[in-house]
């Protein structure tokens, strides 16, 4: 692993893998009461948005109470999504024995089957995390977000593939897993798996349609319209937001990304270190966190994904203390240095490499 | 009371509806439910503490709410109690003491402390009026013939009375005409569990008979003394023979009990259930796994369960291999594992585990 071994001597790097096993086990000794007490009262958080955003749209005759639906049908969902679902479906509470908490059985407000998304993120991202060809949530197969993907013209879409990935965001996770740009390429899944995945995409896809666009409406009776406008709006904020979060985990200035040759036989200890100088963390409010799902700590929870993620600001210190001592780098930044910086790579990553160009400059 | 019934029919029909499922999909109207109205969720059966009433120092009879959607239970059967412990959800199974009509709204389980049990510690130093556990369906074989037979001979060890005695209470609610006779052991009058009612019971009821047998040396009272022996049997009169037989107690009793009815070779069966102490870790090799779902059994070679399930011709779904992704998760029915991580051993009860990081450290079953 060139950039890895460019930073610290192999011990070190093993060094640095047992002291993140020292801190990870320290949390797993403290797990209890308060961890299912934190999270049973985000969820309640949620019921109780979700219900009173809903009632709300249904006086959405009113313009303010049509905002205030809006608004907390957005918050319900982003909590859902992020702090909750992502959160319970990483496994971090399958220590608990509540079913209700278990990652086997949650799914969450989103068109993504929890099952293939599961598969997608548990397996490949945080396995294969920033390995260029291995990790697809590196440009999601639509998207050039590193120099090692090879330019052509259909990647001056790139900031429109961007900016429709982010409207569409929910959309754009749930056929992830269909993998269609690797039809007919090397590791293509094959029709038959292929077409079950997309059957059960349309079922999941089926029950969130006919809920926010078809039964909650037809609820309202003749304010139908107005129902509908607020459950696609809490939709459409719930996805600008998540991608936002999201597209700042990896793609910030600084994270670096790194070839499946160099990854080879990695150790416990190169894996951690990976993990660490593949993600960037959003400096921000508790609140900012909660709702980011707390990928606002992206570090942390790359390090440790199956550790309830409430538990990464109280870590965060001593992890980035073990930067400090071994040298390592420890990306973080406000929310608009960090998407700033992202958006810039989309934009720039559109155009042909300079150094690639023949005799440009 | 009639009144109320058919609202509340009426809003839990509603509840169970296409409608209402769709409105609340994916979570489902149980999650909404846990907030609004606990009292009404369907998808487990959750129950409260109503009562509490010491047996002996360390053994406490509970009171349970019968919970929406019990299905009744047969005498000697026996259910899962799970309680929360410090954030965890602890599972374990115990007798159900009282009588068959449970559907009727009566549901106790006597639980004895175990020197190393969480659960049954909780349940009897713990465990108050209001305190909520989630219980299973009743289950298990060893039971009361729906058809009774002419007289019943049951025998019991320490805390293995428990099934035995809703066998009793059953059968004495219903009336039953035939004899029962009860033979029991414990260590001493101070262990007896339902002292008084076995009393009472037995000057109320001419046709049951008890036998208490005190093991402890010291012991002077008790109708007999020591550990079983065939003697004691005969003791009861040359009737129980024709008998069916039901036995509840530890590993040595019922031992002693089995060799003793097939060297009768008697036409009577015995039915008998063991009173599981927790097993103890076997030593590396020792160990016998079972894949429940596929019915394969193996030896333990001290690899993770995950390579040893494939080793074993199983296709378990993985991921990481690593312990982070979980895509291995699988329920762990019984036994003790060990984390390959941290060493940690886990307890004996019923789990989820991470089948790539986890070897055996005793018998183990997992639903794979």
């Amino acid at each position: 692993m060139s950039t890895i071994n460019d930073l610290l001597s192999p011990e070190d790097v093993e060094a640095f893998g047992r002291d993140m096993d020292a801190i990870r086990q320290e949390v797993l000794d403290d797990l209890g009461q308060r961890d299912v007490d934190y999270i049973r009262d985000i969820i309640r958080k949620q019921r109780g948005l979700e219900i009173t955003g809903r009632a709300l749209l249904f006086a959405g005759i009113l313009p303010p109470a049509w905002l205030a639906g809006t608004a907390c049908l957005s918050l319900s969902k982003i909590l859902d999504n992020m702090e909750i679902g992502h959160n319970i479906m990483h496994g971090q509470y399958d220590w608990t024995g509540d079913p209700a908490l278990a990652s086997e059985n949650f799914d969450w407000d989103n068109t993504s089957p929890a099952s293939q998304w599961k598969h997608s993120h548990n397996y490949l991202h945080h396995t294969h995390t920033n390995i260029v060809g291995k990790d697809r949530d590196v440009g999601y197969g639509i998207l050039r977000m590193s120099e090692e993907q090879r330019w052509n013209p259909y990647y001056l879409g790139n900031p429109l593939y961007a900016f429709l990935l982010a409207a569409l965001f929910q959309w754009g996770v749930a056929v992830h897993d269909l993998e269609v740009d690797r039809i007919g390429k090397p590791g293509d899944m094959g029709a038959k798996e292929r077409k079950r995945r997309a059957l059960e995409i349309a079922d999941k896809a089926k029950g969130q349609v006919t809920k926010d666009y078809v039964l909650f409406p037809l609820l309202a009776g003749p304010f139908a319209p107005l129902v509908l406008g607020g459950n696609l709006a809490a939709n459409l904020a719930r996805n600008f937001w998540s991608f936002t979060i999201i597209f700042c985990g990896h793609f910030p200035d600084g994270v670096e990304q790194f070839s499946e040759a160099e990854t080879q036989n990695e150790t416990r200890g190169q894996w951690y270190v990976r993990q660490l100088l593949g993600s960037a963390n959003i400096r921000g409010s508790k609140l900012f966190h909660i709702l980011s799902g707390n990928l606002s700590h992206q570090i942390e929870h790359h390090l440790f994904p199956d550790l309830p993620a409430h538990r990464y600001a109280e870590i965060a210190p001593k992890v980035r203390a073990a930067c400090e001592r071994y040298g390592l780098p420890y990306n973080t930044g406000s929310l608009s240095r960090q998407f700033g910086t992202t958006v810039k790579r989309i934009f720039k990553l559109a155009l042909p490499d300079r150094e690639a160009l023949p005799a440009a400059a | 009371m009639n009144l109320n019934t058919t609202p509340s029919r009426t809003l839990d029909n509603l509840l169970r509806s296409r409608l209402v499922a769709a409105l609340t999909a994916p979570h489902g109207v149980d999650r909404y439910l846990d907030w609004l109205a606990p009292e009404r969720v369907t998808d487990e059966m959750r129950s409260r503490v109503l009562a509490r009433r010491m047996e002996t120092a360390d053994c406490v009879t509970l009171t349970l709410a019968v919970p929406r959607g019990w299905r009744g239970h047969s005498a000697g059967q026996h259910l899962t109690v799970s309680v929360e412990l410090d954030g965890r959800r602890q599972t374990r199974c115990f007798s159900i003491a009282s009588a068959d009509n449970s559907r009727n709204g009566e549901l106790e389980i006597t639980v004895k402390a175990q020197p190393d049990g969480q659960v049954s510690r909780f349940l009897v130093d713990a465990a108050r009026p209001g305190t909520t556990v989630v219980l299973s369906d009743a289950s298990g074989a060893f039971r009361l013939p729906d058809i009774r037979p002419a007289g019943v001979l049951l025998i019991s060890g320490g805390s293995g009375i428990t099934p035995v005695m809703s066998m009793l209470r059953s059968l004495v609610n219903e009336g039953y005409e035939g004899e029962i006779r009860l033979l029991h052991y414990a260590r001493s009058s101070e262990d007896l569990i339902f002292a008084d009612e076995l009393d009472e019971l037995t000057q109320q009821h001419s046709n049951l008979t008890v036998y208490r047998a005190f093991t402890s040396d010291d012991a002077v009272d008790g109708e007999l003394h020591g550990r079983f022996k065939p003697a004691h049997l005969q003791d009861f009169g040359p009737a129980h023979n024709d008998w069916p037989a039901f036995a509840c107690g530890p590993q040595p009793l019922i031992e002693a009990l089995q060799s003793y009815w097939s060297a009768q070779a008697a036409g009577s069966r015995l039915d008998f259930e063991y009173f599981q102490p927790p097993r103890a870790a076997a030593a590396d090799g020792q160990s016998v796994l079972q894949f429940v779902r596929s019915q394969v059994t193996a030896d333990d070679d001290g690899r993770s369960l995950l390579d040893q399930a494939e080793a074993a011709g199983l296709k378990p779904a993985y991921g990481c291999r690593m312990g982070i992704c979980r895509s291995c998760t699988c329920r762990k029915t019984s036994g003790r594992v060990r984390n390959l991580l941290t060493g940690r051993i886990s307890q004996d009860g019923a789990e989820d585990i991470q089948p790539c990081i986890t070897a055996p450290a005793s018998d183990v079953s997992v639903e794979l």
